[in-house]
């Protein structure tokens, strides 16, 4: 008992931080949503019968799944190799994995902008070569959003997966070898399988951070292509429609915890050493 | 781990890392050219920039806005992080699970969403003036990364070691200080590092807690970067990445950096 009281008193300030600055708030957001005057689920309705809206977050579903599914396929042969690389050159490969990360968000997206801007290095690069129609317009298009986000979230998928692959042990895949069965069968019987699970988290960390990203699309995509997380600060900050503004935040928060929920469950299932 | 590489394989992983470190190259190139817009590879070699940033009083201010609101931030994110990563491995049988995935909680939650809510109940609802409400904000975005950097230290910790020197005599709180604070050092060290981060990086909460005169540097360069196209926020930028790698080689001294790879 005395034990008891002890345990709630010492993560008693965290639990009510988080408890009334964070649960309390997004809460009585997402409760504002159903208060507002003209049956609970108006907002709703606006939002999903509206052309624009809909547009928007069909859009940031189908950035964030391009971004999800580049950065799984690059960040898992990168970081094939990275684990498989001799020790001096793991421990390089890694801290050059984790610079970026470290560097913030703002930084990175303004990186592309000189590199994608009309006088940018790509279009002095284009008209160089004498391309036709050069220079380009590739700012503020899906493209360049999609291109910013997937160099935002490999660094996370690398490091993510390099932890796993490593963890598989020498002996398996020596056995394998001895075996008989050629490199191409191990990846695909052995390392591929004992990854999937790694690869679900940091494909739910990809999505749902690039779903509910603002600074990426703000910068490089602008307001032609408008996300949903810039969509959300365009309505509470410029238009001051709050009410529109918690619709957003709603719909945000019900897809980010179902695809974490989704995925889990899926990882619970696929993994061979869960009990 | 055995066997050959297959070289395309090799070659790919070359152009991977040369996409993820060529954009910060050419911003690095970008801030110290002496032309007024951005260009690459720089037309004359000058620090003027850098210099451009210090007579710049926004930049100054919110450049020392961030470190404070970093610095508190995390401060009291360790203050009650570490207890309360304590109580759950410790008293891990008497608390529920939901409380371990309670921290967890404004990871899950997206940070945009939070600097809205943040904004709507506890800056304009409850009256918390606005670095208040900032420092709120970044207690909690942060919070996460204490709980469960430090929980991962004290799961490897060997609480009959506390249980022995309790019964030896020596006060509780005693104990934790001399006994078991010492043993996840490494933890709090990385803990620390990471939250300092997080908070200086943020965007997606102090967007919408920043008020006249108040802002942080990522959302004042953010505001720069939408009127002007000049160098200056090349030079910002490699000062942060300068701070980033500093950061680094802390970490590379004290913890060595598989650490961060975990």
């Amino acid at each position: 008992m005395a034990h008891r009281l002890t345990g709630w008193t010492l993560s008693g300030p965290a639990t009510l931080l988080v408890s009334l600055c964070l649960i309390g708030p997004v809460a009585a957001t997402i409760a504002a949503t159903f208060q507002s005057g003209q049956g609970p689920w108006a907002l709703y309705q606006a939002f999903f019968e509206s052309g624009f809206r809909m547009r928007v977050l069909l859009r940031t579903l189908e950035v964030a799944l391009v971004t999800t599914a580049v950065s799984v396929i690059v960040g898992f042969f990168t970081a094939y190799v990275v684990s498989r690389a001799p020790a001096r050159w793991r421990s390089l490969l890694i801290i050059l994995a984790v610079f970026p990360l470290l560097t913030g968000v703002v930084v990175r997206s303004f990186a592309w902008l000189i590199v994608l801007g009309r006088n940018g290095i790509a279009n002095s690069f284009f008209v160089w070569l004498g391309l036709e129609g050069a220079p380009y317009p590739m700012l503020y298009t899906q493209g360049s959003v999609i291109i910013a986000m997937i160099y935002l979230f490999v660094p996370l998928m690398v490091l993510t997966l390099v932890g796993v692959l490593e963890n598989i042990p020498d002996d398996l895949i020596e056995a394998a070898a001895s075996l008989g069965a050629t490199q191409a069968a191990i990846f695909r019987q052995i390392i591929f399988p004992l990854a999937v699970p790694g690869l679900i988290v940091g494909a739910v960390l990809v999505f749902t951070g690039s779903f509910t990203s603002y600074a990426t699309p703000q910068l490089l995509g602008g307001d032609q292509q408008m996300m949903m997380g810039t969509l959300l600060h365009q309505r509470a900050m410029v238009a001051f429609d709050w009410d529109g503004a918690a619709t957003v935040s709603a719909i945000m928060v019900v897809v980010t915890l179902a695809v974490v929920g989704a995925m889990t469950h899926i990882a619970r299932r696929l993994n061979p050493m869960a009990t | 781990m055995t066997g050959r590489i297959s070289p395309l394989l090799i070659a790919f992983t070359v152009l991977v890392y040369l996409f993820l470190l060529g954009p910060l190259v050419i911003v690095i190139g970008a801030s110290i050219s002496d032309t007024t817009f951005l260009t690459f590879p720089p037309q004359g070699l000058s620090l003027r920039w850098f210099e451009k940033i210090f007579e710049m009083s926004a930049f100054r201010r919110t450049m020392v806005t961030s470190l404070q609101i970093a610095f508190a931030s995390t401060t009291i994110a360790l203050l009650i992080g570490i207890p309360a990563a304590y109580a759950l491995n410790r008293y891990r049988i008497t608390l529920p699970a939901w409380l371990s995935t309670l921290f967890v909680l404004p990871v899950l939650v997206p940070e945009i969403v939070l600097g809205f809510s943040i904004l709507r109940s506890i800056q304009v609802g409850a009256g918390v003036p606005v670095l208040g409400a900032l420092l709120i904000g970044h207690t909690l975005i942060v919070l996460p990364y204490c709980v469960r950097v430090i929980s991962a230290s004290l799961a490897s910790f060997d609480f009959s070691v506390e249980e022995a020197a309790i019964s030896l005599g020596s006060p509780p709180i005693k104990t934790f200080f001399t006994i078991v604070l010492p043993n996840v050092q490494s933890g709090v060290i990385a803990a620390f590092i990471l939250a300092f981060i997080t908070s200086i990086n943020d965007v997606s909460v102090a967007l919408f807690l920043t008020g006249p005169g108040i802002s942080t540097l990522p959302i004042q360069i953010l505001a720069h970067v939408e009127q002007f196209f000049d160098p200056v926020i090349a030079s910002v930028s490699v000062l942060l990445m300068f701070l980033t790698v500093a950061v680094m080689v802390i970490v590379e001294r004290t913890l060595g950096l598989t650490f961060l790879a975990k």
